[in-house]
C-alpha cells in the first residue's frame, strides 16, 4: 500500500512557531498547481505497482487552494494512480477558509478527511501565535464541516504555551472533546530556531514552558482523553478506535509514500528523499524535467533505527520477531541493561512479543529509542 | 658533495605566518617533488598536524638546487612551533648553520618568533629575514621592516619580499640561502661526532633517527654508539632525506642524514644524543643534550572498562615513536584501571588523546592533568605526587612544594596591563619589564607551573588578541599552600575529578566547576547534586534538574531523517560517556576544569 502527500507550500500569515516550509506570496499558486500536477506525471511509477490507499493535502495551507485546483490535483492523482476505494484523503485546513462554500467544494473534490487547524480555543493564544483566525470560527468550522456531512474530522491542539495554565488547558481540552470529533492530534509547543519564537528565546523574550508543566498538562491530556474514548495511538496522536489517521501512521510503520511538492519527503522502502525547499526552484526545475530533491540511502542500521525511533512512538510499538527476522537482532540479549531499567520506571512493557511504551514512557520516547538504536 | 656547497637551515615563523606553504614553494622550485604530489602542506605528513596546523614532529628535507653554474645542496630542517617542544626546537637549530625568519606582514613578529630567533641568534645561526604574505591587501610592509631592523639589527634591504601565496621571492629567498648562510665547517676525517635533532617510527624498519653530522663520516654497516644511552648498532642503512629516504654508502661531516639500525623503541633514541663510532669514539659528546621530562601528567582511562588492555597496547605502541610519552597503570575508584601518563604539556596529552583516538580507534577518558609536586610529611619522608589522590591526609602533611617555571611573555604594549593583571591573578611574580622595540614589551615573570596548565594560554590568547606569546622554562621549587578538592556528584567523592589547588582559589575555582559541570553533564531522570569540597567542607553546590521529558512533538515523514540522525548523535555521545554511580558523565566532564572560560 502506498500513501501521497502533497505540499500546497502557502499560507496567508506566518505562525510564530512555524518552521514549515511555505510563502505568503500568493500569486504563483496556479503555476504551483500546474508544477504538481507534471510532477505526478514524472512520478508515476514510484508507487511500484502498489496501490494508493491515502491522500494527505498538507502545507502550508492547503484550505487556500480552490476547488477548480484541488480538483485539477486530485484527478491526476487519480489518473496515474491505481487508488483503491474507499481510501483516506485528507486536506488540512485553517477554520477561517472553512465557508460552507468552501467546506461544500472540498466534499466535490473527493476529500473525506478534514484536519483543522484549531490550536487552541482561547483568543490570547491564537494572537500570541498569530494564527489567522479566532475561536469562534474553530467553534463553527467544526459544525459547518460536521453539518455538511465530515465525519471524519481531526483537530489540532497545541500545549505548553507559556501563557496556557493547567486550567486553561483542561478547559481547551474539555471543549475539544465536546466537538465530539474522532481524531485529535495534540503537540507540546516547540521552539524552533528559525521562527520568531526562536528568536525571541535567543535574545531572551521568550522563556520556554518549564517541563514539569509540559510534563502535567501532557498526562492530563492523556487522562481526559482517555475518558472520552479517545485511545493514545501516537505520542502525539488520539482517536476512537479505528479512526487512526492511515496517512501518518503509514510513516510510522514504515510504508511507502511519495511526496509531491516542495519539500515534500518521500520513502520507497528503502530510500528517503525530499524536494527542493524554494518554490521557484522547484518550479523551474519540474518544469523542465529535472526534479530537484536530495536522498539518503538507507543502511540496514538505519533501517533498524527508524523502526525502532517511529514503532516505539506508537501504541504498536516494535515486535521483537520483526527485529530477529528483518535486522537479525535480539533485542533483549542486545540491550538487557537498557530495557530491564526502563521497564522498572514504569516507561516500558512487553507483552506477546511487543515491546511498547506506557504514556509515562511516551514522554521519553526519544531516550528511550537512542537507548536501543545501533550505531557503529 | 663538498661542504662549501651545502646550507642547512630552519625557519623560524609564528604559527600561521606562512612557513609550511612557503616551504612547499622551496620544494617544487627546486623541484623536490612533483607539481602534482604537492598536498598543501608537504612537510607536515600527520593528518593531526594538518588540522592542528601546527608541525608537530620535525621533520628534515635536502633540496638540490643550482645556482651560478653550481650545485648546491640545501637541506631544511622543519621544527615544531609550540612551547611544549621547545626542546626538540633547540636541538633542531642546534643542526644548522642558518635560519629564514619569516614574519607575516600583516601581523608583524609574535614572541613565539622572538624566543626562538634567540635560541637561533645563541648558536650563532646567519638569519635571513623574509616578508611573507605581501600579496594580501592589509600588508603593512614598512611597520614590520622596522620591527625586524629594530630586533635583528639587520638592514632594510636585506629583507626579502616573499608570498608563499604567489610565489613572490622564493628565487631571491633560494640564492639568499646559498650567498648568506656560511657552510658547514666539520672535517670529515675526524671521529664521528653526530647530533640527534629528530626520529621517526617506521612500522616496517623501525626508529630512524636524523642527524646533523658536526665532524667525521659515518658508513653503512659501521658500528656506532649513541652517547648518551649507552647503546652500540650496526647501521644497516645510512642516507639522506629527500621526500622519501634516500640511502647512500655515506654520509659525510656538514650533512643531514638518517640511519636506521634496528632500533624497536623511541625510547633508545634521543634528542640531541651523540652518534659517534665504536671504535674510534670523539672525545666529547655534543653540548646540549637533556633528558626530556615529562611536565603534565594525567589519568588515562578507556571508557568501556573492557578495553583496558586494548589501551595499554596502543599506548604502548604510541610510545615506540613518541619517547617523550611515559604512562604506568592507576586504578581509580570512579573510572576502574587505566593509566597514569606524563606529557611534554597540554599540547601534547591533546595530541596523544587524539592520536590514540585516529589511529587506535580508542574512545579514553582524560582527568584533570596536574603537574609533579613534592609533598613532605611530618615524618620528614619526601614523596613525589603525580596524582591528587597521593598527597597526605592534612594532619600527615607537613608541607608541599610546587614546580615554578621563568614565563616570557611579549605583547603589545597595550595589552601590558591585562597580561600582568592575568599573571597576577595566576600567581605569578613580576620580573622584569623590557621594551624590545616602542610598542613590544617583554614581561618576565616566576609562575607555578600548575597555572599554565590551567587554561593560561588560550585565555592570554584572548586578553591580547592573539598578540602575545610566551615561552617557559623550569626553574625549580617553591613551597605553596596547597589543599586537595574534591568533586562530589549526588554525596559521592568522584576521585578522578580532584585536583591540587591554591587554598586561595579554592572557593571560586569549586564554584566554577561545579557551574560548567552543570553544563557538561546532561540532565537525567533524576536530580543530581555537584559538590565541590575540600576535606569533609563543601564550599560549593549545583543541582542538575531531573529530565521530565524527553520527546519530540511531531515525527511525521518529513521529520523521520532528521530525527534518527539527532537520535543517532545522542548514541553516539553515549558511547563517550561512562557511568559513576548511577550518574552518566561525559567523557569531557573529567576535563571541566581546563575550560572554565569557554
Amino acid at each position: 500500500m502506498a500513501g501521497i502527500y502533497i505540499h500546497i507550500p502557502f499560507c496567508k500569515q506566518a505562525c510564530h512557531y512555524c518552521d514549515f516550509h511555505f510563502s505568503t506570496t500568493l500569486h504563483a499558486r496556479s503555476e504551483l498547481v500546474d508544477a504538481l500536477v507534471i510532477e505526478l506525471d514524472q512520478r508515476k511509477h514510484d508507487a511500484h505497482d502498489e496501490p494508493v490507499r491515502t491522500i494527505y493535502f498538507g502545507g502550508g495551507t492547503p484550505s487556500l487552494l480552490s476547488g477548480d485546483e484541488l480538483k485539477k490535483i486530485m484527478d491526476r492523482v487519480f489518473d496515474t494512480q491505481v487508488v483503491i476505494s474507499p481510501a483516506e484523503i485528507t486536506l488540512e485546513a485553517n477554520p477561517d477558509d472553512l465557508s460552507k462554500n468552501k467546506i461544500k467544494e472540498l466534499r466535490e473534490a473527493g476529500i473525506n478527511r478534514l484536519s483543522i487547524g484549531i490550536q487552541s480555543f482561547r483568543d490570547e493564544d491564537l494572537k500570541w501565535m498569530n494564527r489567522a483566525h479566532l475561536a469562534h470560527q474553530a467553534d463553527y468550522a467544526v459544525k459547518a464541516a460536521q453539518d455538511a456531512g465530515f465525519e471524519n474530522i481531526t483537530i489540532d491542539l497545541i500545549y505548553s504555551i507559556p501563557s496556557l495554565s493547567m486550567n486553561d488547558w483542561r478547559d481547551n481540552l474539555k471543549k475539544a472533546i465536546e466537538l465530539n470529533v474522532p481524531h485529535i492530534s495534540a503537540y507540546s509547543l516547540t521552539i524552533e530556531p528559525k521562527t520568531v519564537f526562536g528568536h525571541r528565546k535567543a535574545k531572551g523574550l521568550l522563556t520556554p514552558t518549564d517541563e514539569s508543566i509540559s510534563q502535567d498538562q501532557f498526562l492530563a491530556m492523556v487522562d481526559l482523553f482517555a475518558e472520552a474514548g479517545l485511545l493514545q495511538y501516537e505520542v502525539s496522536n488520539f482517536s476512537k478506535p479505528g479512526l487512526e489517521s492511515r496517512h501518518n501512521s503509514s510513516y510510522w510503520k514504515g510504508e511507502l509514500y511519495i511526496g509531491i511538492g516542495p519539500s515534500a519527503h518521500s520513502f520507497d522502502g528503502k530510500n528517503r528523499r525530499w524536494n527542493i525547499s524554494n518554490n521557484q526552484q522547484y518550479m523551474r526545475g519540474i518544469q523542465r524535467g529535472e526534479p530537484m530533491f536530495e536522498q539518503e540511502i538507507l543502511t540496514k542500521e538505519m533501517r533498524y533505527n527508524e523502526y525502532i525511533m517511529t514503532g516505539l512512538r506508537t501504541i504498536w510499538g516494535v515486535e521483537l520477531n520483526y527485529l530477529r527476522d528483518h535486522f537479525g537482532v535480539d533485542l533483549n540479549d542486545l540491550y538487557p541493561k537498557e530495557i530491564s531499567y526502563w521497564k522498572e520506571e514504569g516507561k516500558m512493557i512487553e507483552k506477546e512479543g511487543v515491546m511498547r511504551l506506557t504514556p509515562k514512557g511516551f514522554l521519553f520516547a526519544d531516550r528511550i529509542a537512542s537507548d536501543l538504536f545501533i550505531v557503529s | 658533495m663538498s661542504q662549501k656547497n651545502i646550507r642547512n637551515f630552519c625557519i623560524i615563523a609564528h604559527i600561521d605566518h606562512g612557513k609550511s606553504t612557503l616551504a612547499d614553494r622551496l620544494l617544487q622550485v627546486t623541484k623536490t617533488v612533483d607539481e602534482r604530489k604537492l598536498v598543501a602542506q608537504t612537510l607536515d605528513d600527520m593528518d593531526l598536524e594538518r588540522e592542528k596546523g601546527i608541525t608537530i614532529k620535525a621533520h628534515a628535507i635536502q633540496m638540490n638546487y643550482a645556482y651560478r653554474g653550481e650545485k648546491f645542496v640545501l637541506n631544511l630542517i622543519d621544527t615544531p612551533g609550540h612551547v611544549d617542544f621547545s626542546y626538540e626546537v633547540s636541538r633542531s637549530i642546534a643542526a644548522c648553520e642558518g635560519a629564514l625568519l619569516i614574519v607575516d606582514s600583516t601581523q608583524g613578529i609574535q614572541a613565539q618568533t622572538i624566543s626562538n630567533l634567540y635560541l637561533a641568534l645563541e648558536h650563532d645561526l646567519h638569519i635571513i629575514p623574509i616578508l611573507n604574505k605581501l600579496d594580501l591587501p592589509n600588508a603593512e610592509p614598512e611597520v614590520v621592516k622596522d620591527q625586524i631592523v629594530d630586533l635583528i639589527g639587520c638592514e632594510r634591504e636585506d629583507i626579502i619580499h616573499a608570498s608563499g601565496k604567489t610565489g613572490l621571492g622564493v628565487d631571491e629567498i633560494l640564492a639568499a640561502i646559498c650567498d648568506r648562510i656560511p657552510a658547514p665547517k666539520g672535517d670529515e676525517n675526524a671521529p664521528l661526532q653526530a647530533m640527534i635533532f629528530d626520529s621517526v617510527f617506521n612500522s616496517f624498519r623501525g626508529i630512524i633517527a636524523y642527524y646533523r653530522i658536526l665532524n667525521g663520516t659515518i658508513k653503512k654497516g659501521d658500528k656506532v654508539k649513541f652517547m648518551a644511552t649507552d647503546t652500540s648498532y650496526e647501521a644497516d642503512e645510512v642516507g639522506v632525506m629527500g621526500l622519501e629516504l634516500q640511502a647512500r654508502s655515506e654520509v659525510k661531516a656538514g650533512d643531514i642524514g638518517y640511519i636506521i639500525s634496528g632500533i624497536k623503541t623511541a625510547s633508545e633514541v634521543k634528542v640531541g644524543d651523540t652518534i659517534t663510532h665504536v671504535n674510534n669514539p670523539c672525545s666529547e659528546s655534543i653540548k646540549g643534550f637533556e633528558e626530556v621530562k615529562p611536565m603534565v601528567f594525567a589519568g588515562v582511562y578507556p571508557v568501556d572498562t573492557d578495553d583496558y588492555e586494548d589501551l595499554r597496547a596502543s599506548m604502548e605502541k604510541l610510545q615506540l615513536n613518541d619517547a617523550s610519552l611515559v604512562f604506568e597503570p592507576e586504578s581509580s575508584a570512579a573510572l576502574g584501571f587505566g593509566f597514569r601518563c606524563g606529557f611534554l604539556g597540554m599540547l601534547h596529552m591533546e595530541i596523544i588523546q587524539e592520536r590514540l583516538e585516529r589511529e587506535f580507534n580508542m574512545t579514553v577518558i582524560t582527568t584533570v592533568p596536574n603537574v609533579s609536586y613534592i609533598a613532605h610529611t611530618t615524618k620528614g619522608e619526601v614523596i613525589e605526587i603525580h596524582n591528587p589522590s597521593e598527597l597526605p591526609d592534612s594532619n600527615k602533611l607537613d608541607f608541599v612544594e610546587e614546580p615554578y617555571i621563568k614565563a616570557q611573555i611579549i605583547t603589545k604594549t597595550e595589552y601590558t596591563g591585562a597580561v600582568m593583571k592575568l599573571c597576577i591573578e595566576k600567581r605569578g611574580m613580576l620580573q622584569n619589564q623590557h621594551y624590545l622595540t616602542a610598542d613590544r614589551v617583554e614581561l618576565t615573570f616566576e609562575m607555578p607551573l600548575a597555572e599554565i596548565v590551567f587554561d593560561f594560554y588560550d585565555r592570554l590568547k584572548t586578553i591580547s588578541r592573539g598578540y602575545a606569546s610566551f615561552d617557559y622554562h623550569p626553574i625549580g621549587l617553591k613551597q605553596s599552600d596547597l589543599v586537595k578538592m574534591d568533586i562530589l556528584l549526588n554525596g559521592d567523592q568522584v576521585d578522578a575529578l580532584s585536583a591540587l589547588i591554591h587554598r586561595d582559589h579554592a572557593f571560586d575555582l569549586g564554584k566554577r566547576i561545579c557551574i560548567k559541570l552543570k553544563e557538561l553533564i546532561p540532565r537525567q531522570q533524576f536530580e543530581i547534586a555537584l559538590q565541590a569540597g575540600i576535606g569533609a567542607k563543601i564550599i560549593a553546590r549545583e543541582t542538575i534538574s531531573a529530565l521530565r521529558k524527553d520527546v519530540t512533538a511531531k515525527c511525521y515523514g518529513g521529520d523521520i531523517s532528521r530525527k534518527r540522525k539527532l537520535l543517532e548523535k545522542q548514541k553516539e555521545g553515549k558511547k563517550r560517556m561512562r557511568q559513576v554511580g548511577s550518574v552518566e558523565v561525559p567523557q569531557e566532564a573529567f576535563l571541566a576544569v581546563l575550560k572554565l572560560n569557554s
